[in-house]
């Protein structure tokens, strides 16, 4: 036990910090809606990541959001277990056909006011997948998406800048 | 025993005589058989021997069929250099024969390694490659399109029961007594009677507006008293993967679970369907992200064979580096999740501090945090500066000093032990039944890694020392990705100093019409195999990638059993297979 209290004081406080997005960024990760999520949510969302049909780097990439160095929670977002739960939902992939229908529910289990950000390439324009008999491609072709985080796959910053444009 | 020795053994058993006339040599494109009518099992036609990169002769000839008359034709290729995984022989088999084949090759110890089939005019080829000692058969029949009907090889290999109902899903092929006739690949994105990789298939398909939820799948009943079910997923509740599993309990624990997979599926093999390498290893980098510079290494691999390439020394080692690189990577996201899984939240914050720091130094150094397109048909996109190699090296001491400060706190902590040690056991028996790979099957006693036993460049010039546990338990699938960590950080080390000057890319040759290969690497999660097939103007007319995790995923439904529902998360996470790099 002394190791690890020992390990935890050696390691210290990694966190680091973040700008906001300015406006221009804003712009161009399409946020239009801040103000609306400014004055509903007070500063704090709740996200249920949905998987799509992603290759799964995405989700590496949001996994890295909890790490120590970003630590997204200490700006009120956070991830929840259920869509009830959820102000957003962050959908990754191109969504696999298999999977329409899963994300059709989960979209209309999320309680209104709600939000979709489309995380990754493959979620914002099909991607490397594109559309065919088993993908439909970009989120958009299935829910309405009101955020889009580029990026194959969108890095923690950039993840940290499209979420953070979200909130105040 | 040589290698290549207990080929010719199993030749024999097979019922032939006078394996010594396999001479070393160039044959035509229709050679003559050296011997004919052997007595026993089969009847076997000698053929000369070419390498599997001579496609006229890996391509099937019609000629060779039926030349045994009623009983197998087996066309025995083999080269006159060493035998490596870049040269897999390839045996031709009657298509009436292809069960009696199994049930001989595994009398003989082989190991089952993917199984996967193609159209090639009006006839399917249906492939199914075995392993022993480091030696891979690659045994191919052949059957028409309008009767495709084939004994099933799944009775005596568990481990090509899905890979069968996915070419059954997928090609319409009628895999004759086979265990389990649901299907597996398909749920309602397509009609039963049509097949998305059959030629005619177009890649749009007919896809309805919104494609209905897989409600009747047939899953496994259990009935009696204080039985009951839990249904979990697609949707799962962490930031995973979709993927459906059906429990059956009786207070806490587990009397049965059965997989549904498949929701990931995006029509990788048909949307390969005419790409051309660039294009290909672009897909291949994203058959499961986690594995980018695995699959796309083992596709290039697979191009670069058929196409005749070699790639440079220096691109080998680099592509040893970012290989090794991305083990370390994802073991260190592992070995925190799994003790996150049971609320153990000091490692997982410590291990995933370490990843961000290599994934900061991947990009640094490569340029991408998770390595995506490094790797390029006929070499590496990227070079290693000396200053690159410094800081890598330095990198790598920093590592394991921090390891050796979290191991020993890890080791020690009691309710860690509580949790990880017996939980989740999967029987060595049960490992080599479903061919389990990589870490889940070494820490079930399968002592085997592409790298050391059919070693490819650049681990031809080094040794590498391959962890072997026996436990079969969570505990022993963490401490092995420890183990694993350790022996990849040397292999590093050792790649920078043989680091040699030179290009990064071999100009790329056009492959001609029909060539093929078949790509073998150790990925992080075990052996990848990837083949590929050449149409006409250098374009992809075939391509299946199979994941370490068609294997692996089920050997959870065995090593979850007597274990309580709630440790489910941990069983699943000490194993972690890609839903994607299975869904395909």
């Amino acid at each position: 036990m002394l190791r690890l209290f020992l390990k935890i004081l050696k390691t210290g406080v990694v966190t680091e910090r973040f700008k906001k997005p300015k406006d221009d960024e804003l712009e161009r990760l399409g946020i239009e809606i801040k103000r609306h999520i400014d004055k509903k949510f007070s500063g704090s969302i709740a996200i249920r990541e949905v998987d799509a049909g992603s290759c799964n780097g995405c989700e590496l990439e949001i996994h890295a959001l909890n790490n120590p160095y970003y630590d997204i929670e200490r700006f009120g977002i956070h991830f929840v277990a259920s869509p009830r739960h959820a102000d957003v939902l962050l959908v990754t992939g191109p969504v696999s056909r298999n999977m329409q229908t899963a994300l059709l529910r989960t979209y209309e289990a999320t309680p209104n006011p709600k939000w979709v950000v489309a995380v990754g390439d493959c979620a914002a324009c099909g991607g490397e997948f594109g559309v065919s008999y088993a993908s439909c491609g970009a989120v958009s072709n299935v829910i309405p998406v009101d955020v889009v985080i580029p990026g194959c796959p969108p890095t923690p910053l950039a993840l940290m800048t499209g979420l953070l444009g979200l909130i105040r | 025993m040589s290698s290549a020795n207990w080929t010719i053994d199993f030749l024999s058993r097979l019922g032939v005589e006078g394996i010594a006339v396999i001479v070393p040599g160039q044959g035509g494109p229709s050679p003559q058989p050296l011997s004919q009518e052997g007595e026993g099992l089969y009847n076997l036609s000698i053929q000369p021997i070419v390498s599997i990169d001579e496609q006229e002769h890996f391509l099937p000839s019609p000629s060779g069929r039926g030349a045994g008359g009623e009983g197998a034709v087996i066309n025995v290729t083999t080269t006159d250099k060493p035998v490596r995984n870049q040269n897999p022989l390839l045996w031709q088999i009657a298509a009436n024969d292809w069960r009696r084949f199994a049930e001989a090759a595994v009398e003989q110890g082989l190991r089952w390694v993917a199984g996967w089939a193609e159209q090639v005019q009006g006839d399917f080829l249906v492939n199914a490659c075995f392993e022993k000692q480091g030696v891979y058969i690659l045994s191919r029949t052949r059957v028409a399109v309008n009767a495709p009907t084939l004994p099933s090889q799944a009775t005596v290999y568990p481990a090509a029961n899905r890979s069968e109902r996915h070419s059954r899903d997928m090609f319409g092929i009628n895999f004759v007594d086979h265990p389990d006739n649901r299907r597996w690949t398909r749920h309602q994105a397509w009609a039963e009677d049509s097949y998305p990789l059959r030629k005619d298939f177009p890649v749009q398909g007919a896809p309805v507006d919104v494609t209905p939820a897989d409600m009747h799948y047939p899953f496994i009943k259990s009935e009696g008293q204080g039985v009951y079910e839990i249904p979990v997923g697609p949707v799962h509740a962490g930031i995973i993967e979709p993927g459906h599993f059906r429990f059956q309990a009786v207070g806490e624990l587990i009397l049965n679970l059965e997989e549904r997979l498949g929701y990931v599926h995006k029509g990788i093999e048909k949307i390969a369907e005419g790409r051309a390498p660039d294009s290909l290893a672009r897909l291949a980098g994203r058959v499961s992200g986690d594995t980018t510079v695995g699959h796309c290494w083992a596709a290039c691999m697979a191009m670069e064979q058929a196409a005749a390439i070699e790639i440079p020394p220096r691109a080998a080692l680099i592509r040893g580096i970012l290989a090794e690189r991305e083990r370390i990577a994802n073991h260190l996201g592992d070995m925190g999740a799994i003790c996150n899984d049971v609320a153990f939240v000091f490692a997982q914050m410590q291990f995933t501090r370490l990843r961000e720091l290599w994934l900061r130094t991947h990009a640094k150094v490569f340029g991408h945090r998770l390595l995506m397109d490094r790797i390029m048909p006929g070499g590496v996109m990227c070079d290693l500066t000396d200053a690159d190699c410094t800081l890598i090296k330095r990198e790598i001491n920093v590592l394991r000093n921090e390891l050796a400060d979290i191991m020993p706190a890890i080791d020690l902590n009691s309710s860690l032990e509580d949790r990880l040690y017996t939980a989740g056991f999967l029987a060595p028996n049960i490992a080599a039944a479903f061919g389990a790979l990589g870490y889940v099957g070494r820490a079930s006693g399968q002592d085997f890694d592409v790298r050391r036993d059919a070693p490819y460049a650049p681990y031809d010039r080094v040794t590498v020392k391959v962890a072997v546990e026996t436990k079969g338990d969570i505990a022993s699938r963490f401490w092995i990705r420890y183990k694993e960590i350790n022996a990849s950080l040397h292999l590093i080390e050792q790649f920078i100093d043989q680091l040699v000057a030179g290009g990064l890319v071999s100009e790329w040759q056009p492959a001609s019409a029909g060539s093929e290969g078949l790509g073998i690497v150790e990925g992080w999660r075990g052996e990848i195999t990837a083949y590929v097939r050449f149409d006409a103007e250098n374009k992809i007319a075939r391509f299946y990638p199979r994941d370490p995790s068609i294997l692996n995923w089920p050997a959870l439904e065995k090593l979850v059993l007597d274990n309580i529902v709630p440790d489910f998360p941990v069983c699943n996470k000490s194993l972690n297979g890609s839903y994607s790099g299975n869904d395909l």
